[in-house]
C-alpha cells in the first residue's frame, strides 16, 4: 500500500502553509520529510494523519484505527509510568486483557525500556521518552506510522536505537513517514522530500535527489563566489554551473544538495 | 595572554555515589573550535556548568581566561545554552539591549532578517531567528571565549551553515570556542574533538582518532529485510543506511557465516565506522 499526499495545499488564514506538496511512503519503507523550523513538516504530517483538512489535493491514508502518530512534542503521559502509558493508549485503541499485556511487554522489551517500565514518563531521559512515544504510536500495530521529529534533541546512541526500532517495523511491512531537520538521517530513508516555506524543494530517493542536483561543487580554502559558498568540514564548498578550469568537483551529499537548492531558490526570488 | 582560554584540569564531580564527571582534562586555546561529543548523560553539560562556575567540582579545577570562574572573567565569555536563554516576553531588540546592559556594553544593531523583527516578542519568532538572536546576545560584548551547547539543533541546512560561518569567523578573530553537538556534520567543522562517555574523556583528536579501531561491516542484499532480521535476531547492534544493513563492532566472517547459514545471499564488507557508531560501541561495553 502507498500512503501520503498528492498536491496537497493547506492555508491558515492568509498563510499558505503547504503549496501542492506530494509525499508518499510504501509498506515496508521509510520516507523522510526534511526542512527547518517553519518549513511545513508538522503541517504535512498532521494532514496525512487527518488532523488538518487540506484546502486542495488528496490525502492517501488508511482508516484512523490503522494510523500510528507521534507528535513532535508530548504524546506521552507525564504522570503515568511507562507500562501505564502503554496500557492507557492501548486501551483507547480497544486493546485489552492479555492481548494488551503481551503487546505492551513486547514493545517495552524491544525498546529497551524493561528497567524503566515502572518509572513515570516525566522522569525519563529525552531518548527514553522518544522510544516510549514510538511504542505508543505502535501499540495497535498500525499499517502507517507517522513520527514528527522523533530524533530532535536525542543523542546519537538513542538515535541509532530509534533507527533500529524503525527499521524493524518497516522490515515487518509498516509504511513509515517521519520528519527530521537532519539530512544525514534522511539518507537512511528510501525516499526524501525536502520542504522549504511550504513548498517542495527536492524529492526522490536520496540517490536520485543527489544525482539531480544541478552544476558542480568544488572544495576550496577561500570562497570566491559570494552567495554560492558554504562551510563544510575544514574548508568551503562552492557551487558552479560548470566545472571551473583546473578544479576537481567533489562528491556531494544530501546536505550539500539541500543548501544548493536553497541558494538557487534565493537567487531566483531576488 | 598565551595560555588556554578555557581549561579543565582533573575536573571531577560526584552526585552522592554517582560519578558524573571523572578526571576530565582539556584546554581550549585562542582561535580554535573544540567539539565536545557524547551521548546524553555522558557528562557534557555537567562539565560545562563547572567550567562556567555554575557548579562546584568535587575535585580538580576549572579555569576561565587563566583564573577561577568568576563574575569578572565570565564577562569575557559568551554562552549560548541549549534552551537559548532568551526572555520570551521581551522583544528581540529588548533582549539584545538587556544582555548588552548586563555586560555593560552597547547593544549590537540587529541585521538581516532580525532587523525586521526587532519589535516582535521573542516567543513569536521562529526558532531559527531565536537562535540568531541568542548568538547576537552572546557575541555583542566581544567575548574572548565562547561556549555553545548544541547551537544549531532544529535549524535547516542553509541557516546552519550560516551559524557555522559566524562560529568560524569568531575563531578566525582569535576567540576560543567550545561547542557540544550530537551531529556529525557539525563535528567535522571543529578543529579538534573530545568524546565523553560515562563522565570520562574516552577519545580525543580528529574524527578518525575518535573512531579508532571500531569495526563496521556493511551488508548489501536484495533481501535486506531478511538480513536485518537474522543479524538483529542474533543480538548484534544493527542499523540501516538506506537499504544497507550496518553491523557495529562485528566480525566480518561471523556475519557472513550467519547470513549463509540462514540462506541469505549478501555481500559483506568492512567499512569505516562513524562517530555515532563508536558511541554505540561505548554504550554497549
Amino acid at each position: 500500500m502507498t500512503y501520503g499526499t498528492e498536491h496537497v495545499s493547506v492555508r491558515f488564514g492568509n498563510v499558505q502553509a503547504l503549496d501542492q506538496v506530494t509525499v508518499s511512503t510504501d509498506a515496508g519503507t521509510v520516507t523522510a520529510v526534511v526542512g527547518g523550523d517553519g518549513a511545513g513538516k508538522s503541517t504535512l504530517l498532521r494532514t496525512v494523519v487527518g488532523r488538518i483538512a487540506p484546502a486542495g489535493g488528496r490525502v492517501l491514508a488508511p482508516p484512523e484505527q490503522q494510523i500510528g502518530y507521534q507528535p513532535s512534542v508530548g504524546g506521552t503521559w507525564a504522570d503515568l509510568t511507562v507500562a501505564q502509558n502503554l496500557e492507557f493508549v492501548g486501551g483507547t485503541y480497544g486493546l485489552q486483557g492479555s492481548r494488551l499485556a503481551r503487546r505492551s511487554e513486547e514493545l517495552i522489551e524491544r525498546a529497551g525500556l524493561t528497567a524503566a517500565r515502572d518509572r513515570l514518563a516525566r522522569d525519563l531521559s529525552g531518548g527514553m521518552r522518544t522510544k516510549l512515544g514510538f511504542c505508543l504510536a505502535m501499540v495497535h500495530e498500525p499499517t502507517l506510522l507517522v513520527l514528527d521529529e522523533p530524533s530532535t534533541g536525542v543523542d546519537p546512541v538513542s538515535r541509532v536505537e530509534l533507527w533500529r526500532l524503525l527499521s524493524e517495523v518497516a522490515a515487518a511491512g509498516t509504511a513509515v513517514l517521519l520528519s527530521t531537520t537532519y539530512l544525514d538521517e534522511a539518507e537512511r530513508a528510501s525516499r526524501v522530500v525536502v520542504l522549504k516555506d511550504g513548498r517542495t524543494l527536492l524529492s526522490g530517493s536520496p540517490d536520485e535527489v543527489i544525482a539531480s542536483s544541478p552544476g558542480v561543487v568544488v572544495r576550496t580554502d577561500t570562497a570566491i563566489r559570494q552567495g554560492f559558498a558554504w562551510r563544510h568540514a575544514d574548508g568551503f564548498r562552492e557551487w558552479w554551473p560548470q566545472v571551473p578550469d583546473g578544479q576537481q568537483p567533489v562528491q556531494v551529499d544530501l546536505e550539500d544538495v539541500a543548501i544548493i537548492a536553497s541558494l538557487i531558490q534565493h537567487r531566483s526570488i531576488e | 595572554m598565551t595560555g588556554p582560554l578555557i581549561e579543565a584540569a582533573g575536573l571531577t564531580k560526584r552526585f552522592g555515589s554517582a560519578l558524573a564527571v571523572g578526571d576530565v582534562s582539556f584546554a581550549v586555546h585562542a582561535g580554535e573550535v573544540v567539539g565536545l561529543l557524547g551521548a546524553n548523560g555522558a557528562g557534557k553539560t555537567t562539565t560545562i556548568r563547572m567550567l562556567l562556575g555554575l557548579l562546584a567540582p568535587t575535585s580538580g579545577q576549572a579555569r576561565l581566561l587563566g583564573g577561577s570562574p568568576s563574575q569578572d572573567n565570565r564577562a569575557l565569555l559568551g554562552y549560548v545554552p541549549q534552551n537559548l536563554g532568551l526572555y520570551h516576553d521581551l522583544t528581540a531588540a529588548e533582549n539584545a539591549a538587556f544582555s548588552a546592559a548586563a555586560y555593560d556594553t552597547r547593544p549590537a544593531s540587529l541585521t538581516g532578517a532580525l532587523a525586521e523583527v526587532g519589535d516582535r516578542l521573542v516567543r513569536a519568532l521562529p526558532l531559527g531567528l531565536q537562535r540568531q538572536l541568542a548568538f547576537v546576545c552572546a557575541l555583542q560584548h566581544a567575548p574572548r571565549a565562547l561556549v555553545l551547547d548544541e547551537p544549531t539543533s532544529g535549524v535547516e541546512p542553509l541557516a546552519r551553515a550560516h551559524l557555522w560561518d559566524t562560529i568560524r569567523e569568531q575563531a578566525d578573530d582569535g576567540v576560543g570556542v567550545l561547542v557540544t553537538t550530537h551531529y556529525m556534520q557539525e563535528a567535522r567543522q571543529c578543529d579538534r574533538l573530545l568524546l565523553m562517555s560515562r563522565g570520562r574523556i574516552v577519545g580525543e583528536g580528529s574524527e578518525s582518532d575518535i573512531v579508532g579501531d571500531t569495526r563496521v561491516v556493511a551488508v548489501r542484499s536484495g533481501s535486506w529485510q531478511q538480513a536485518f532480521d537474522v543479524l538483529h535476531g542474533a543480538d548484534l547492534p544493527v542499523t540501516l543506511a538506506g537499504t544497507t544493513v550496518r553491523v557495529v563492532d562485528a566480525d566480518h566472517d561471523e556475519v557472513a557465516r550467519m547470513l549463509a547459514d540462514s540462506g541469505v545471499q549478501a555481500t559483506v564488507e568492512p567499512v569505516p565506522a562513524s562517530i555515532d557508531e563508536r558511541m554505540v560501541v561505548l554504550a554497549r561495553s
